[in-house]
């Protein structure tokens, strides 16, 4: 399958750095004892999964060891893919994907540089050749050029984009693409935000603002408020989560940068103590390579 | 958040059992080094990075003397702090200044690193220094990238290289120093297009622009949320490039910034700059000892402790220690204490250095420093009854204060109701320090100032 064989390339450095470290641990045939658990604990932090998690993994990959009692590592791996596979499965839907005839809206957040205006401007392209009809609004008033930048890519996928000037009130830009989706007929809207740290109080109250609009001008549309994390971020991913999901209904992330040597494990931290799924991942330059998430193909390519 | 989210907390935990003294035995260090290891990890320090660090503490820490006035666990975090200090220094590195200007700076980096904005940044601090900088928008890739870095250009008023329609950074950058030489300007940023570091095509254009422009500095530019794949980054830029220094940027998050650790230990480049902001002001020189504390995540502790131990005289503290539980706190005593805690340097910074709840619960209080000279001019206006016993101070005395230290009787007022204010929280704090007294030894542990 395509789709398939395109993230396990995507995530073949993924699990190429994963799978080395968490997966040299279950060399064949040795013996499960302590030592074996303690490098498996490491393997997994550094896939920046997290020293909370990995210790939770591992703790929970000994005592299955020895209720079970499994003798060989290799029987481990069986069970510590499963663990995974558990975490981040949790709760999945189906059919998040948006629809032709109902407004869905993704609102789009992040931290600054995750690549928010990217990922908006690559899903634009895949939607509107689906036959979706997509449309951009540039809440990014803030950072330089970004309302350009974001109309580089309206322009590139032939959707419409409501901008306003730079400096311009985001809420204000969003209340107008609002009431434009709503009266052009428009399938799935697109808000870009500014990029903003997480620990920024007003920034933070702002994007709550932005929220509550969307949520106030379209109460019938679907509505996913969405994170947009680098696979290249640390232990920062579960504050920066955290904190977004205080002032939006964050209900999923998106982790781009997949093509590089990052691990993103850290989404498996996120999905545990926050119960937040991702729901795309972005494995290279192409719109094409903005996929969908599943968490269990996401762990059989990583493990196999 | 995390586990270890408070490690001032957890490392007091550990070091409350340590109660040997003299010289660090293995078994304090081994104790204190798992939970240092596990903090380091939790800052995304790289696994590698942490491992080296952890042995080469345990072979300093081991038989090293305890100082007087600290107990073991203290020792070891005052040992991990200096040697993370070392580890990331030098203090301050200074742009590479070319002998034939211009100088050029080459600005590399992954997508969303923070490339466009430090560049501008960096410019304009040299523009503030009496250079002309020229910055060049050679990222021809991302949408509006070089329109970025213009609109940056003009707030700054720093003039922007661009060639229009241009798809070679390699011309773009070569004629740049053309363009710099015949406009005069000393200093050139190349701000170059993000890319992963496993891009071989994008990596080897980079090549050739350091080819073509020779530049003084190459500087990579490093997010401070990066995980443990900074290294990698790290290593793979410096091993084509030859980097020779870091840019730290969004350092003014939450994030505890261990990748910068990590990226200063495998590329041995200096870490030259900091960005703490959005604004285009909002850049730091480096310090260190900064940086090194809050990987630790310790609240600044290592500095209170220094900082206390040179102003507050050991005899002077166990003497208001007696007085603050006995509620014989005078204004004598008030006296002495504002005057300690002028040695000590700005207030605010000491209490927000305080480790642990006792930093929380006072972070509200607003200490004006003036405020401060204000009440000691009142005080030394009492008569020494007066400041025994405040009760006696009735309205005619209260003008005769005012009138003494410059002030108005509302001044006075104010004083003596916020004095009742401190006896009252001191009682707490004593009441506090007793109650914690009870489960170990409290050698060693820093006393409140007041």
């Amino acid at each position: 399958m395509g789709f398939f064989q395109n993230l396990k390339n995507g995530v073949s450095k993924t699990r190429q750095n994963l799978g080395d470290k968490v997966m040299g641990v279950f060399t064949l045939g040795r013996r499960i004892d302590e030592e074996l658990f303690e490098e498996l604990e490491e393997g997994l932090i550094q896939a920046d999964v997290g020293v909370k998690t990995s210790l939770e993994l591992v703790e929970k990959l000994r005592s299955l060891a020895k209720e079970k009692k499994v003798k060989e590592a290799a029987e481990l791996k069986e069970l510590l893919k499963q663990e995974i596979i558990a975490i981040l499965s949790a709760g999945e839907e189906n059919g998040f994907m948006p629809q032709k005839g109902i407004l869905q809206v993704y609102m789009v957040t992040g931290v600054n540089g995750a690549g928010k205006t990217t990922t908006i401007g690559k899903m634009a392209d895949r939607f509107q050749k689906e036959g979706l009809k997509v449309m951009l609004a540039a809440a990014d008033t803030f950072r330089a050029a970004a309302i350009d930048q974001l109309a580089v890519w309206a322009e590139r996928a032939k959707v419409p984009i409501i901008r306003h000037q730079e400096g311009a009130d985001p809420g204000a830009v969003v209340f107008d693409a609002c009431k434009a989706a709503q009266a052009r007929g428009i399938d799935l809207l697109l808000i870009d935000t500014a990029g903003r740290l997480q620990n920024k109080t007003n920034l933070m109250n702002e994007l709550g603002k932005i929220g509550r609009i969307v949520g106030r001008e379209l109460p019938e549309a679907k509505k996913d408020f969405l994170l947009v994390l680098d696979a290249g971020t640390g232990q920062n991913a579960i504050s920066q989560a955290q904190l977004f999901k205080e002032v939006v209904p964050l209900n999923g992330l998106i982790l781009t940068k997949l093509d590089g040597t990052a691990k993103g494990g850290v989404i498996i931290g996120i999905k545990n103590e926050l119960q937040i799924p991702v729901k795309w991942i972005g494995v290279g330059e192409a719109s094409e390579d903005l996929q969908p998430f599943s968490s269990a193909d996401f762990v059989q390519a990583l493990f196999n | 958040m995390a586990v270890f989210a408070n490690l001032a907390d957890k490392l007091q935990a550990t070091f409350k059992k340590l109660t040997g003294k003299g010289r660090l035995s293995e078994a304090d260090i081994n104790e204190a080094m798992r939970e240092i290891r596990l903090a380091l990890l939790e800052a995304d320090v790289s696994y590698k990075v942490v491992k080296d660090f952890v042995a080469r503490i345990k072979e300093k820490a081991l038989g090293a003397d305890v100082l007087e006035s600290l107990s073991p666990g203290q020792q070891v975090i005052k040992i991990v702090h200096e040697e993370l200090t070392a580890l990331m220094g030098p203090e301050q590195a200074k742009i590479n200044i070319s002998s034939h200007p211009p100088t050029v700076v080459m600005m590399v980096g992954l997508q969303g690193s923070g490339k466009t904005t430090s560049s501008a940044k960096i410019a304009n601090l040299m523009k503030k220094q009496g250079r002309r900088p020229l910055l060049v928008a050679a990222d021809i890739y991302r949408p509006a990238a070089i329109k970025q870095l213009q609109v940056l250009g003009e707030n700054a008023e720093i003039p922007v290289f661009s060639l229009d329609g241009c798809n070679d950074p390699v011309r773009i950058a070569k004629e740049s120093l053309a363009h710099a030489r015949t406009h005069g300007n000393d200093f050139v940023f190349i701000d170059t297009a993000g890319r992963l570091h496993v891009n071989e095509e994008l990596m080897a254009e980079l090549k050739n622009i350091k080819a073509e422009v020779n530049p003084s500095e190459i500087l990579l530019v490093v997010d401070a949320m990066a995980g443990q794949d900074a290294v990698n980054v790290a290593e793979a830029f410096h091993a084509d490039l030859g980097i020779t220094g870091l840019v730290l940027t969004k350092l003014d998050g939450d994030t505890r910034g261990g990748a910068a650790l990590s990226v200063k230990a495998v590329t041995g480049q200096p870490i030259k700059f900091v960005g703490q902001g959005e604004k285009l002001d909002a850049i730091e020189p480096f310090y260190p000892d900064r940086l090194s504390s809050r990987i630790l995540g310790m609240g600044d502790v290592l500095t209170l402790i220094e900082k206390a131990q040179i102003a507050v005289d050991e005899k002077k503290a166990l003497e208001m220690e007696a007085k603050i539980r006995n509620a014989s706190f005078t204004f004598e005593d008030f006296l002495d204490q504002l005057e300690q805690m002028k040695k000590m340097g700005d207030i605010q910074d000491i209490i927000s250095m305080m480790p642990g709840n006792i930093g929380k619960q006072l972070k509200n209080i607003q200490v004006d420093e003036k405020e401060f000279s204000r009440m000691e001019a009142i005080i030394q206006s009492m008569t020494k009854e007066e400041r025994i016993k405040p009760d006696m101070i009735n309205a005619s005395r209260k003008r005769r204060i005012a009138q003494g230290s410059g002030t108005q009787v509302q001044d006075v007022n104010r004083l003596l109701k916020k004095f009742a204010e401190t006896q009252k929280m001191m009682k707490m704090a004593s009441n506090q320090a007793a109650a914690m007294g009870k489960k170990g030894k409290k050698k060693g542990m820093f006393k409140l100032p007041f």
